[in-house]
């Protein structure tokens, strides 16, 4: 197990500096002019010499590679540089927002899997019956819904037509404080929607996994014996059920990640998602490469997770095998 | 591995995440009283930093500036005791400070910090986008420790209303980058408000400055939210949510019986004009121009455009400021865009547009695209020149793309600036400046117009300066460069729950320091 993991680190480094390379190299060809992008509305007023004074001010005009080797060397000093867009350090954007993305996708997650799990279980229990066949199709449908479109209608029907929740931000308007309570009403929104865009996948595994497991032979000897339907369908089913289930828990991850940049965008939640379309747009190269060498972490420890989890919950794979 | 564990697993992760939340002793007051307000702005400053150009037109409300405007724009004392004294050469200005101003810290304001402000915008090190506006100070320096004297490199008219520009607090702002220190995000001024938090993309919340110089404002807490999309803006101003917001003219309409809100209409200097490049063989034509500027109806535009809400543009100067040159109104006049055509040689096709030494009147007008306004102008715009046999084709672009085309492409420009004639004139129509990044983006060339720009810039005679700009105006009906359309009102609604409240003329930057809030520490709630 601690050598899967070690290995896999050593194989994180360089997939990280790729990907770090990849960021700079797309944003240099990008149509998106950082100097204009750094100005504002003030570029529209302003006269050759300030765009080229700010040009040569930013490094605009530096080949990306050497760019890019600035920024790495940097980086792996500890100095993340500084973000143009938000005119702050980029240690302190991702300070001041990481936090509140990770609440929002935790959140999420949490709700999808628990509801994911019991819906999939409820509809394996009889296939083809009303029930299992209502939650297959509504997972069908929501599958096939685009995330933002979901949000969009979300804050049209609970902020506007009923008024009973918040259509965005972390916080009451007014108020100053960030305090639980207003947080816990804020996040309601965006959380489900995000949890709902997760649902489905999760859903119609968990019905595929425990339908299987309920025809198998340990179960059906189980249920001949006269062992009661629950302890059959949450200990022996659901138990060898959910192990494909737990495998693809830690590869969802970068589908969390997109789902959340929506999902923060339209709700104006102040988390990293929103901060990365951003800085792509304002060509914004630190916070774009640290933001992205995040994203890509998050994804591969992801990816370690359920590789772990599937070696310790499956007692048919060994670890020396992975 | 049994169910159970399963389950510690999942509660365990329960709890990890519940606890990420932060929380703070908070104190959830409702709106609705008069001593805090909720405004919904469309868009936020990219820097809280004077360094870097936040207020730099004045009305921030963090910061003072040596002098400030009044209602009517007119320049009054703020951190300086009284406006400045002009040398005869009108090369020096000096200013005398205020006793007793202290930035909100407690540190008493000196001559240094004021020193300290305008070097270090003009440091080229800066990144400040405005520095150019500065472009007549020689030096700045410090006379004892309340007097700052600034020496210029020309006789330049209209100095003293750059000078309304905040100033910083040289203790905090010394040691760190101006581009990128805590400044930008947490600023300190001696203004009427103070930053309590700023949440970007979301909204900034300030509370009153108890030590204010002038008085602590009546309104103790202000919050200032960023909705960038109009529906959602009025929605939530609707809810309640909101006390006041930046509407435009059709959904600020839908308020219009609510009581307990009113309306408030700010005119502007804020135009909307097409610019005629005098790289493009059709609009580099004399004639073909002035025809375009007869045939347009400005004053059916802003009926049906802006729903009433704006003022026909005869030129860049709105016509009811003083400097506006009576006499240049003109209504829409068809048969004379078909006689300057005519006369000129531009000869009716088999397909109405019209030609000229096998050249057709014909050309590409770019909008940016998503601004909804510049759109309809743009397409009225093209309908009424077609009547006059021009073809004119629309298209909207991002500003990247319309940048590299300005030179021979018309582009639906909006632009405008308060406080003085010389401020928007200057950039947008001398020859010095024809093609400069955005100024002057026509490239528009007219020997008269120059000489009236310089001397109503050098002379600091006001009747003089008045003719100046009188015969500018005059010429550009001659000469067009662009085609002037409109000044558009911008239209704010806001909570009836205070007195004192009034609109500046308004440039076309507006919403975040301009709006009925420009005063904001001047409101008194109503008893």
């Amino acid at each position: 197990m601690a050598r899967l993991a070690g290995r896999r680190l050593l194989f994180a480094a360089p997939i990280l500096l790729v990907v770090t390379f990849g960021v700079f190299a797309i944003a240099a060809a990008s149509p998106f002019d950082p100097v204009k992008a750094y100005a504002g509305t003030a570029a529209l007023g302003a006269d050759a010499e300030t765009l080229a004074r700010l040009r040569e001010n930013l490094g605009v005009d530096k080949p990306f590679i050497s760019r890019w080797w600035d920024w790495l060397t940097a980086a792996l000093e500890g100095d993340l540089g500084q973000s143009s867009v938000m005119r702050q350090p980029v240690t302190q954007v991702i300070g001041e927002r990481l936090v509140w993305s990770a609440l929002l996708c935790a959140v999420a997650f949490v709700v999808a899997v628990l509801t994911g799990t019991v819906l999939g279980v409820l509809a394996a229990r009889r296939p083809g019956s009303v029930l299992d066949r209502v939650v297959t199709s509504l997972a069908y449908s929501l599958e096939a819904a685009p995330v933002f479109w979901l949000s969009l209608l979300a804050i049209w029907l609970m902020a506007l037509q009923w008024g009973v929740l918040p259509a965005g931000g972390l916080t009451d308007t007014a108020s100053e404080q960030v305090t639980f309570g207003q947080v816990t009403r804020h996040i309601v929104l965006p959380a489900g929607i995000l949890a709902l865009s997760q649902l489905p996948w999760f859903t119609l595994y968990v019905r595929q996994g425990v339908g299987d497991a309920l025809a198998e032979d340990p179960v059906r000897g189980a249920r001949a014996r006269g062992v009661s339907e629950r302890t059959v369908l949450l200990g022996h089913a659901l138990r060898s059920g959910l192990l494909p289930v737990l495998t693809l828990v830690g590869s969802r991850v970068p589908e969390l990640i997109t789902g959340a940049l929506l999902v923060e965008t339209v709700f104006s939640w102040p988390g990293i998602a929103a901060a990365t379309v951003e800085a792509a747009t304002a060509v914004d190269f630190p916070l774009l490469a640290a933001l992205t060498t995040l994203a890509t972490a998050a994804v591969l420890l992801g990816n370690l997770l359920a590789d772990l989890l599937y070696g310790l919950f499956d007692p048919r794979v060994k670890f020396h095998d992975m | 591995m049994t169910v159970r564990r399963i389950r510690t697993a999942a509660a365990t992760a329960a709890i990890l995440t519940g606890v990420a939340a932060c929380s703070a002793p908070g104190d959830s007051e409702v709106g609705g009283g008069a001593d805090s307000v909720v405004i919904g702005v469309a868009s936020e400053p990219d820097t809280l930093s004077p360094l870097l150009g936040y207020g730099k037109d004045g009305n921030s409300k963090v910061f003072d500036g040596l002098l400030a405007r009044d209602a009517d724009l007119r320049l009054r004392p703020a951190l300086a005791k009284a406006l400045p004294e002009v040398s005869d050469n009108g090369l020096t200005y000096t200013y005398t400070l205020r006793d007793g101003v202290t930035f909100s810290d407690g540190e008493p304001l000196t001559s240094a910090d004021v020193v300290f402000t305008y070097e270090t915008i003009l440091d080229a090190k800066t990144n400040n986008t405005s520095r150019s506006e500065l472009d007549a100070i020689k030096e700045v320096r410090a006379d004892g420790d309340d007097k700052v004297v600034f020496t210029l490199k020309y006789p330049y008219a209209p100095f003293a209303g750059r000078t309304v520009l905040p100033v910083v607090p040289e203790h905090i702002a010394k040691g760190q980058d101006p581009n990128t220190g805590s400044l930008n995000t947490k600023p300190v001024g001696t203004g009427p408000y103070v930053l309590t938090a700023w949440s970007k993309g979301e909204k900034l919340t300030f509370k009153a400055n108890p030590g204010y110089w002038g008085g602590a404002p009546k309104v103790k807490r202000v919050t200032m939210a960023v909705i960038k999309d109009d529906d959602v803006r009025a929605t939530r101003l609707r809810s309640g949510d909101l006390d006041g917001a930046v509407l435009p003219p059709n959904l600020a309409a839908t308020f219009k019986s609510d009581g307990a809100k009113k309306t408030y209409e700010a005119t502007t200097y804020d135009f909307r004009a097409v610019t005629l490049p005098q790289g493009n063989k059709v609009t580099a034509d004399r004639a073909i121009r002035r025809a375009l500027d007869a045939a347009v109806d400005r004053q059916g535009m802003v009926d049906t455009i802006l729903d009433g809400a704006g003022r026909p543009a005869y030129g860049p100067l709105p016509v009811d400021t003083p400097w506006f040159a009576k006499g240049i109104e003109r209504e829409q006049d068809l048969s004379e865009a078909q006689r300057i055509l005519d006369d000129a040689g531009w000869k009716a096709d088999g397909d109405g547009i019209r030609v000229k030494n096998g050249r057709r009147a014909s050309f590409t007008l770019l909008y940016p695209s998503g601004d909804k306004v510049r759109q309809d102008h743009a397409l009225a715009y093209a309908s009424d020149a077609k009547k006059a046999g021009i073809e004119v084709k629309v298209e909207s672009a991002t500003w990247e793309v319309i940048e590299p085309r300005m030179k021979d492409d018309a582009v639906l420009a909006g632009f405008g600036s308060t406080g003085d004639p010389d401020y928007g004139l200057h950039t947008l129509l001398h020859s010095s400046l024809a093609g400069d990044g955005f100024n002057n983006m026509a490239r528009y060339d007219d020997p008269v117009v120059d000489k009236a720009l310089d001397t109503g810039r050098r002379s600091s005679d006001t009747a003089t300066r008045k003719a100046a700009y009188d015969e500018l105006q005059r010429e550009l009906l001659k000469n067009p460069g662009y085609t002037f359309l409109t000044h558009i009102d911008h239209v704010y609604v806001l909570a009836d729950r205070w007195d004192g409240l009034t609109t500046q003329v308004e440039p076309h930057e507006h919403g975040f320091a301009s709006g009925p809030w420009w005063n904001l520490e001047t409101w008194r709630p109503k008893k």
